[in-house]
C-alpha cells in the first residue's frame, strides 16, 4: 500500500518535473531568461514596482505607448517587489542575467557603471538638463540613468501640538537651527504627551540608514567620503563635525526623545498620536492630511550649520550593456523622459516630478500646490548620496556604524573603524579606477 | 525481533502513562496547560485578528488587550487588498508545485540512498555515510552565493529544446533541495529497525534488491516517509532567499516572495497580517487535519534516532 | 531489569551490519544494486552541494567580489589573515556559540516538559498539543515579523508586563536583553518540533517499568530519574544533534529583526558571512568566513558524535 502510494508519488514526480519543462518555457517567455534579452526586437523591462500597482500601470503604459508607437521593438514588463529588489537585481547582475532596461536605485549607479553592466545614454544630455539635478544618475562625467521623480524627506509635526510648546512653525527660508530644535524637543519632551517625541523611523533597515541619517551628518558638515577624490573617508567621516553629528544623534536616544528602533510603522504611531514629531518621506503626505486635515505641516530638517539636507535621487531608468539591442533600448530611454510620462509615473509613484513642465501637470505639485512644498525641499536642500562605485560599500559600513553610535558605540572610535574599513574597501579596489 | 516488541510496547504505554498521570488531572495541571497554549497561539491571534484591522487600528492597539480582541472596526478590505497587490493563486500554485515535487522526489532518492547505504554492502560505504553526514551541518544561506553562480552555468533540455543556465525556472527552486542529508539520516535510521530476517528471507525468495526495498522496507517505513515528508515540505513552503535571487518572472515566485509586495514606501501592516494569514492557514489547515497522523509518524520515527 | 535488553536502542549507525556477506554472485549485484540506488542523490548532491562547499574553498583564497569588472586572483591567506583580526567575526562566533549553548539544554528541556504535560490521558490534551506545534509550521520570516510587534518598546510584550507593573526594555535594542529576545523567540518557534520528538520516545517505555517501581514505594521523582531518564538515551542524542545544527545556522530572525544590532549583540558567523558576501559585496572575503564556520562545526559534530559513540560503547 505504501509502497505503491510511493511509486505513485515518485511517479508523480517524475512527470511533474517534465512537466516543468513546458511550464518553465512558458516562465521564461518575458526574455528575462535569456542574457541581456534585446534579441529580435522584444526588449526586457524590470521595475521595482510589483505590489504597487499604480505606479506599474504607469509603467506599463509607457510601455504599450512605445509600443504602439513604432513596429521595431517590443518591450515586455517584469516586476519585482522593491523590499527585496536590489537582492534579486544584483543576483542577476552577479550571473549577467540583465534585461535590456532596468531600475536602479539611484546611488548603486557608479557601481554598476564601474562594473560594465550598464551602457551610457547618448544624445539625451539636452533633454535631461530639465531634470533635478538629483535623478540624473552620472559616473565620470558620463549620464547612465535618470529617474522620473524624486522623493523629499520632512519632518511631520502637528501645528497645534507645536503651539501648544511654543514652538516656532519653521518655514523652507526660515528652517529651525539646531539649538531652536534642541529646546524644541526639550520642550516637547516636558509636555509628556507624547511616548515618543521624535520619531526618525530608526527600525527601517538597509539604504534607509544613509538616505535618512547621512543627510543630518552632511548639515553638521561632515560627509561619508572626501568628495574631491572619492578615494578616502578620512576626515570627512571621522572629523569633528562627524563626531559633532555622532554625539548630537545618539544623544536624541539619551535625552529620551527618540527610541532606538522604532514600531514597524513610525507613520501610523504619528497619526495615532505616539509621536509629536515624524522624520518621514513626502510619499506620506497625502494619508497624513487625509487623516489630520489642516492639522499637520512638512518643514524641512534643522540647519545644523552647513543649511538642511536631504537625501536625494530616487529610482532610475538604465540600460544594461549586455543588451543586445542598444539601438531599441535607447529609443526607448529617449521616448520614456518625455514630460508627460515624468508626470504620469510620478503621479502614479506619488512622488516628485522631476521637471518643471510635468510638475505643472501633476495635482499638487504646481506652483503653491499642496506638494510643492516637497519640490522645493528637493530643489533647495537634496544632496546626492556619493556617486562613486565604492558606496554600495559605504552604505553598509554608514549603517552599521550609525546603528552602533545611537546604540552608544563610542562616536569617534565607531567613525575611525567605518574609515579605516571604507579606505581598506576603496584600496583592494584600486580606488575604482 | 526487537522493533516489534517496542512497538507493541509503545501501543500500551500510552495507557499506562494515562494512569499514572492521574495526579496532573487538576486544576493547577489545566491552568498550566492553557497558560502555555497562550503563550504559543497569540502571537498568531494576534496576526489572524490583525488581519481584520485597519493599518492604524493595529498600531493603536499593540500594547493593550485590544491586540488580541476582535474589537474595533473589523473589516475584510485588507484581504481584498491582497487580492488586489499580488496574484495570490499563482504564487499559490507555485508554491504547492514546488513544495510537492520537491517532496515527492526527495522521498524517492533520499530512501533509495539510505537503503543502498544501510542495507547493501560494497566498499566505500562508509566514506559515503561519513560524507552525508558531514554535510548535514552546513546552512543553505553561506553556499547560496556560490550556488547561484553554479546553477547559472548548468544545462536543462525542455521542450524549447537545449539551453544553459537555470535562473528563472521551476527546477532551480527545486532540484537543489531534493537530496538531503537529513532525510537520508532519518530513513537510514528507520530501515535499521526493521528486521534484516526479512531481507534475507525475500533473497532466499529470490526477489532482487531493489524488490525488496520497494514491496518490503518500504512499506514498513510509513512514520519515516511522513516525517521526512513533512521535514521537506516545510522548508519547501518558507523558501524566501533563494527564490529572490534566483526567480526574475512573477509567474514563478513563490508565496513568501510575495510578503515584500507589501512593504512599499507605506508598508500595508493590515496587508501583510492578512497574507501571511492566507499563507499560513493553508499549512496549519493540513496540519490540523493529519495532526494525529502526524504526530505519531514523527514520534515512531524520532524514537529511532 | 530484564527489559533493558528488550529496549535495546538500535545500533550507531557505524556499526550496523549490513546484509550478511553474500553468496558468490549477489556480492556484485549488491553493488550495482546500490550503484544505481545511490546515484540520484549522489548526482543532487554532489551538483548542489558538494560543488558550491568546493567553489567555497576555492573562493576564500582569491579576491573575488560580486560585482567588479576586475578579474579574480588568488591571494594566499589574505582573507583569513583579515578575518582572524575582525572583531566583528569573533563577536559573531561567540554569539553563535552562546546562542547555541543557551539553546540546546533550554529548548531541549522545555520540551521535555511540554512533552511531559502532553503525555497524559486528559481531556483536551489534543488540543493543546496542536496549539503547542501551531509555530513550528509558521514561516520564520512571518515568526519575525510578528515577534518585531512583540519586542517593540510600546509592543504586546511590554504591555503584558505594564499590567504587574514592570517597565519592560527595549527587548531588541538593549544590548543587555536583544541576544536573549531572539533565543527566546527561537526556542518558542523551534520547541514544539522537539516536543514531539521527546513524545516518541516516551512512548517507547515500557510501562511495566513504571508498574514494577510503584510497587516498590518509588516517588514520580525517583521515577523519572531511574527509568524516564535512562529511557530516552537514544532520543537525547537526537535532540542534541538536531538542535545544534539549527542553532549553528541561526540566520532568518537575526536578519529581519536585528542585522545583527545593537553593537554586533545578535550578530551570527552565518548572518555575516551573508551580509559580507551580499550586501558588501565581498564574495572571497565571505567564502573564507563560510569555510572557517564549516571547520568549527565539522569539528563540533565530530566531537559530539565521539562523545555520543563513547556511550554506546560504555553500555
Amino acid at each position: 500500500m505504501v509502497s505503491r502510494t510511493l511509486s505513485r508519488l515518485g511517479a508523480t514526480g517524475l512527470a511533474a518535473v517534465a512537466a516543468l519543462g513546458l511550464l518553465a518555457g512558458c516562465g521564461k517567455g518575458g526574455g528575462g531568461g535569456s542574457a541581456g534579452g534585446g534579441d529580435n526586437g522584444s526588449l526586457t523591462l524590470w521595475t521595482h514596482n510589483a505590489g504597487n500597482a499604480k505606479e506599474l500601470a504607469a509603467d506599463q503604459q509607457v510601455v504599450d505607448d512605445f509600443n504602439k508607437s513604432q513596429s521595431q521593438y517590443k518591450v515586455t514588463v517584469q516586476s519585482f517587489p522593491q523590499d527585496s529588489y536590489n537582492q534579486s537585481v544584483t543576483a542577476a547582475a552577479a550571473s549577467k542575467k540583465l534585461p535590456c532596461i532596468l531600475d536602479v536605485d539611484g546611488p548603486n549607479v557608479p557601481n554598476w557603471a564601474w562594473a560594465g553592466y550598464l551602457s551610457p545614454l547618448t544624445g539625451m544630455d539636452d533633454t535631461l538638463s530639465k531634470f533635478l539635478p538629483s535623478v540624473v544618475g552620472k559616473y565620470q562625467d558620463k549620464t547612465y540613468s535618470f529617474g522620473h521623480y524624486d522623493v523629499a524627506l520632512a519632518m511631520y509635526a502637528r501645528p497645534s501640538t507645536l503651539q501648544a510648546a511654543k514652538i516656532r512653525v519653521p518655514s523652507i527660508d526660515k528652517p529651525w537651527t539646531a539649538a531652536e530644535f534642541a529646546s524644541g524637543l526639550k520642550a516637547l519632551k516636558a509636555t509628556g504627551k507624547y511616548p515618543v517625541v521624535l520619531d526618525l523611523a530608526t527600525g527601517n533597515t538597509g539604504e534607509w540608514w544613509p538616505y535618512a541619517y547621512s543627510p543630518f551628518l552632511q548639515s553638521f558638515g561632515g560627509d561619508l567620503i572626501n568628495r574631491s577624490d572619492y578615494k578616502s573617508a578620512d576626515g570627512a567621516l571621522n572629523g569633528d563635525k562627524a563626531v559633532a553629528w555622532a554625539t548630537w544623534f545618539r544623544s536624541l536616544v539619551t535625552d529620551g526623545y527618540t527610541p532606538l528602533k522604532s514600531s514597524a510603522d513610525p507613520e501610523a504611531d504619528f497619526l495615532n498620536g505616539k509621536s509629536a514629531i515624524l522624520y518621514n518621506g513626502s510619499w506620506g503626505a497625502e494619508q497624513a492630511r487625509a487623516k489630520l486635515g489642516k492639522d499637520v505641516v512638512f518643514v524641512p530638517p534643522p540647519d545644523f550649520g552647513s543649511g538642511p539636507k536631504i537625501g536625494g535621487g530616487s529610482w532610475q531608468w538604465a540600460v544594461s550593456s549586455g543588451c543586445g539591442n542598444q539601438d531599441g533600448a535607447m529609443a526607448f530611454m529617449k521616448f520614456l523622459a518625455q514630460d508627460k510620462y515624468v508626470a504620469s509615473i510620478s503621479e502614479a509613484a506619488g512622488t516628485i516630478p522631476a521637471t518643471d513642465a510635468a510638475a505643472a501637470m501633476v495635482k499638487g505639485y504646481e506652483p503653491g500646490g499642496d506638494n510643492d512644498i516637497f519640490r522645493q525641499f528637493s530643489k533647495k536642500f537634496a544632496e546626492v548620496r556619493p556617486p562613486t562605485p565604492g558606496y554600495p560599500f559605504i552604505a553598509t559600513e554608514f549603517t552599521k556604524t550609525s546603528q552602533d553610535i545611537l546604540n552608544g558605540a563610542d562616536p569617534k572610535q565607531a567613525l575611525d573603524k567605518a574609515v579605516s574599513d571604507i579606505d581598506a574597501n576603496q584600496k583592494s579596489n584600486n580606488y575604482f579606477a | 525481533m526487537t522493533a516489534h516488541v517496542a512497538e507493541n510496547i509503545g501501543r500500551h504505554s500510552a495507557l499506562a502513562v494515562g494512569r499514572r498521570a492521574s495526579a496532573g488531572r487538576t486544576v493547577g495541571g489545566y491552568a498550566l496547560r492553557i497558560v502555555l497554549c497562550l503563550v504559543f497561539g497569540l502571537p498568531l491571534l494576534f496576526m489572524i485578528l490583525s488581519s481584520f484591522k485597519p493599518d492604524l487600528e493595529i498600531f493603536a492597539d499593540v500594547g493593550s488587550v485590544r491586540a488580541f480582541l476582535p474589537v474595533g472596526h473589523l473589516t475584510l478590505d485588507n484581504y481584498t487588498g491582497v487580492f488586489d497587490r499580488v496574484p495570490f493563486w499563482q504564487f499559490l500554485f507555485n508554491s504547492v508545485l514546488i513544495s510537492v515535487v520537491t517532496v515527492a522526489l526527495g522521498l524517492v532518492v533520499n530512501s533509495m540512498a539510505a537503503y543502498a547505504l544501510g542495507r547493501l554492502r560494497f566498499r566505500g560505504r562508509k566514506v559515503i555515510l561519513a560524507v552525508i553526514l558531514a554535510t548535514l551541518i552546513v546552512p543553505f544561506e553561506v553556499l547560496a552565493l556560490p550556488l547561484l553562480w553554479w546553477v547559472n552555468k548548468l544545462p536543462w533540455l525542455d521542450a524549447n529544446g537545449f539551453s544553459l543556465g537555470w535562473l528563472d525556472t521551476y527546477q532551480v527552486q527545486i532540484l537543489p533541495f531534493v537530496a538531503n542529508a537529513f532525510s537520508i539520516f532519518l530513513f537510514y535510521q528507520y530501515f535499521d529497525s526493521i528486521p534484516k530476517e526479512l531481507d534475507e528471507a525475500a533473497v532466499v525468495d529470490g526477489a532482487g534488491f531493489f524488490r525488496i526495498y520497494r514491496t518490503i522496507v518500504m512499506p514498513l517505513s510509513g512514520p519515516a516517509i511522513a516525517t521526512v515528508a513533512i521535514l521537506t515540505f516545510l522548508p519547501a513552503w518558507n523558501s524566501y532567499l533563494w527564490p529572490l535571487m534566483v526567480v526574475q518572472s512573477e509567474n514563478l515566485r513563490p508565496v513568501m516572495v510575495g510578503i515584500d509586495y507589501f512593504k512599499q514606501l507605506n508598508v500595508s501592516w493590515g496587508q501583510i497580517m492578512a497574507y501571511a494569514t492566507m499563507i499560513t492557514v493553508p499549512v496549519l489547515a493540513l496540519f490540523i487535519a493529519f495532526q494525529r497522523a502526524f504526530i505519531n509518524s514523527i514520534a515512531s520515527s524520532g524514537v529511532k534516532g | 531489569m530484564s527489559q533493558s535488553t528488550m529496549m535495546r536502542p538500535p545500533v550507531p549507525p557505524d556499526v550496523v551490519a549490513p546484509l550478511k556477506a553474500p553468496r558468490s554472485g549477489r556480492g556484485r549485484s549488491q553493488r550495482a544494486v546500490a550503484a544505481w540506488m545511490l546515484t540520484p542523490a549522489a548526482v543532487l548532491g554532489t551538483v548542489f552541494l558538494l560543488v558550491p562547499i568546493a567553489l567555497t574553498f576555492v573562493l576564500a583564497f582569491t579576491n573575488a567580489r560580486l560585482v567588479s569588472p576586475e578579474p579574480m586572483k588568488f591571494v594566499g591567506f589574505d582573507n583569513f589573515t583579515r578575518l582572524f583580526s575582525d572583531g566583528t567575526f569573533w563577536t559573531s562566533l561567540a554569539n553563535t556559540v552562546i546562542f547555541t549553548i543557551v539553546v540546546v539544554p533550554v529548548q531541549a528541556g522545555l520540551a521535555l516538559g511540554l512533552a511531559l504535560l502532553i503525555n497524559v490521558k486528559m481531556r483536551g490534551v489534543n488540543f493543546f498539543r496542536t496549539v503547542y506545534f501551531l509555530p513550528v509550521v509558521t514561516s520564520m520570516v512571518v515568526i519575525s515579523m510578528l515577534w518585531l510587534f512583540i519586542y517593540q518598546p510600546n509592543g504586546l510584550l511590554n504591555g503584558l508586563l505594564a499590567k504587574i507593573g514592570v517597565h519592560g526594555p527595549d527587548w531588541l535594542s538593549d544590548t543587555r536583553t536583544a541576544l536573549g529576545a531572539i533565543i527566546l523567540m527561537s526556542i518558542w518557534q523551534n520547541v514544539g518540533f522537539h516536543m514531539v520528538i521527546w513524545l516518541s520516545g516516551l512512548q517507547t517505555i515500557s510501562p511495566s517499568l513504571y508498574e514494577a517501581s510503584s510497587l516498590v514505594g518509588a516517588t514520580t521523582w525517583q521515577q523519572f530519574r531511574f527509568i524516564t531518564w535512562p529511557g530516552l538515551r537514544q532520543t537525547r542524542t537526537f535532540i542534541l544533534i538536531t538542535i545544534t545544527i539549527a542553532a549553528f545556522g541561526l540566520f532568518t530572525q537575526v536578519n529581519i529583526m536585528t542585522q545583527g544590532g545593537p553593537l554586533d549583540h545578535t550578530s551570527t558567523v552565518v548572518y555575516q558571512a551573508v551580509h559580507t558576501g551580499f550586501a558588501q559585496q565581498q564574495t572571497a572575503y565571505a567564502s573564507a568566513i563560510s569555510l572557517v564556520f564549516f571547520v568549527i562545526v565539522l569539528a563540533v559534530s565530530l566531537v559530539q558524535r565521539y562523545l555520543t559513540r563513547d556511550k554506546d560503547v560504555a553500555r
